[in-house]
């Protein structure tokens, strides 16, 4: 016996609700997802009867892991023609002795990272939004409850339950969950599980629930799940390094970062020293990883963006020409107003404040940025450094109309205070 | 010093609906709470909630505790404290009341001379 209740690592239980449901649903098979589930609730619950008293087990993690083992055991046992296999399993049937064997392979520690994968990739079916694709992830491979998941989102628990119908019916129609390399199927769906991890990072990131520490978990499961991909070939192609070191560069400033919707907006204002060396460490290293073959994706784009900014020592010293050059390879592959806002700024930041203004001005289709407030704060950074400071306050004065939630408008009324009364 | 039987009822049907992370939040309570009874802890175990009861004078064996689950004792501990007040006291900070949990404190019998 070793340690506390206390002493238990962090969200040991979350994390291995998602790691037990991934086995176990590869046992019974995608359709009865929900019975994995309900093996997972109640290894989950013996172990907080068993450990309450307050000694744990040598390793907890693997305990919980061989209690779901007992479990799926017990539950071919019982029923030996059982309906809810998987396809996989399914050919073990004429041996009962074969089938346990399977089940302990499924159950390997390698085994368990490939369930994981297996069932992230099934999340990501093509038939789903990928709003319930990341809602399905959340709840079934990182362990959160429809409440949680819908305090982080702030949404109601209906559409977090509508999202999962969805989803458990687009799981239904897959067979089994099967990381097998010779389908294609995994890699074809690459690109949909990149994103859903990209999306579950900036729902973290910028997402709507201010709460900082849920935000913060969201972030840290993407990174999970973004690393498993990173590490396990053949879905460990540039395009997932990519997007690991700008998982880690972004994550990097999480610490420093207050309330910044815009870099710059609060990016000046951020104490630099409080960005996470060891995470800028190995974004740069996964940056480097990442720099392999000749296809350069958003990701690799958006990584570099993030490694400019951790590295300058501050914004005046950052390279912003570099910066322009790589959000303008970023609009070719990805146009959308924000991204030409982005380069704007850029433009400003390098070329100075009339070329920064003529940016702006010229973006296509800026109508469709007049709600967004940081395009206003934008222009308004820029007329206040021409000395234009009438320009800059009804600037302000438009982003602070637009605000789209109290932490912006406080934002910006600051920097609306700082420009003065009108004279 | 006198010696305080807890007898830990139920406390199970609210936690059918906890999640994995809620869970481990409780368990994170329970261990502070035993850990700050420090000496007071005489000794303690959680029961598994299967077993046999044998009945009367016949000795009628039958298949596990039959209390309902929200009445079964999960747990005992032999707690020391001063007066059944301060027995009292000690089990109102016990975390099991999260989940609707009983908490049964009854005095252990001492021979006295």
């Amino acid at each position: 016996m070793t340690g506390t209740p206390e002493e238990l690592v962090d969200h040991l239980f979350r994390h291995q609700s998602g790691r037990m449901v991934a086995v176990l649903t590869r046992i019974v098979g995608p359709a009865n997802i929900s019975l994995a589930e309900d093996i997972v609730q109640d290894v989950l619950c013996d172990a907080l009867e068993t450990w309450k008293f307050g000694r744990l087990p040598e390793n907890p993690a693997a305990w919980l892991m061989q209690a779901a083992r007992h479990r799926a055991i017990d539950l071919v046992r019982r029923a030996g023609r059982f309906s809810a296999l998987s396809g996989e399993l399914r050919r073990h049937l004429e041996s009962q002795q074969q089938l346990i064997t399977a089940i302990d392979n499924l159950f390997g520690e390698s085994a368990i990272d490939d369930g994981v994968l297996a069932l992230a990739f099934a999340c990501c079916h093509p038939d789903l939004q990928p709003d319930s694709q990341v809602t399905i992830i959340l709840k079934y491979l990182c362990g959160f409850s429809v409440r949680e998941i819908a305090h982080a989102f702030l949404v109601s628990e209906q559409t977090i339950e509508k999202r999962l119908t969805r989803g458990r019916a687009a799981l239904k129609s897959q067979i089994a969950l099967d990381l097998d390399l010779g389908h294609g199927l995994e890699t074809a769906r690459l690109g949909s599980v990149l994103r859903a991890i990209y999306l579950l990072f900036n729902e973290g990131y910028h997402g709507a629930n201010e709460s900082f520490p849920i935000r913060e978990e969201l972030c840290s499961e993407a990174l999970r799940l973004g690393l498993l991909l990173a590490t396990r070939p053949p879905f460990d192609g540039p395009e997932t390094k990519a997007l690991v070191a700008l998982l880690f560069l972004h994550g990097a400033r999480l610490p420093g970062r207050v309330d910044e919707e815009q870099y710059l907006v609060t990016l000046a204002e951020q104490d630099r020293s409080r960005w996470d060396r060891d995470l800028i460490q190995r974004g740069l290293f996964w940056l480097g990883e990442s720099a392999a073959g000749d296809s350069v994706s958003e990701y690799h784009i958006e990584a570099a963006i993030a490694a400019h900014h951790v590295v300058a020592p501050s914004v005046e010293g950052t390279d912003w020409g570099e910066i322009r050059t790589l959000y303008a390879a970023l609009a070719q592959l990805r146009p959308s107003p924000v991204i030409a806002l982005n380069h704007a700024i850029a433009a400003g930041m390098a070329d100075g404040p009339s070329a920064g203004l003529a940016a702006l001005n010229s973006i296509g289709g800026k109508e469709r940025l007049q709600a967004y407030p940081f395009f206003h704060a934008a222009l308004a950074e820029f007329q206040g450094r021409l000395g234009d400071l009438s320009a800059a306050r009804r600037s302000l004065d438009r982003a602070i109309a637009a605000a789209r939630n109290p932490r912006e408008r406080v934002l910006l009324q600051d920097r609306r205070l700082a420009l003065g009364e009108n004279s | 010093m006198q010696k305080y039987m807890f007898l830990f009822r139920g406390g199970d049907a609210a936690r059918a609906a906890a999640s994995p992370e809620e869970m481990q939040q409780h368990l994170r309570k329970w261990g502070t709470w035993f850990r700050g009874l420090g000496d007071k802890f005489k000794g303690g175990e959680p029961l598994d909630m299967t077993g046999k009861v044998l009945r009367g004078t016949g000795k009628a064996l039958s298949d596990g505790p039959f209390a309902e689950t929200k009445d079964l004792v999960g747990g005992y501990a032999i707690v020391e404290a001063s007066s059944l007040e301060d027995a009292v006291e000690i089990a109102r900070g016990c975390p099991i009341f999260e989940h609707d949990g009983i908490l049964e404190v009854r005095p252990i019998r001492e021979m006295k001379m």
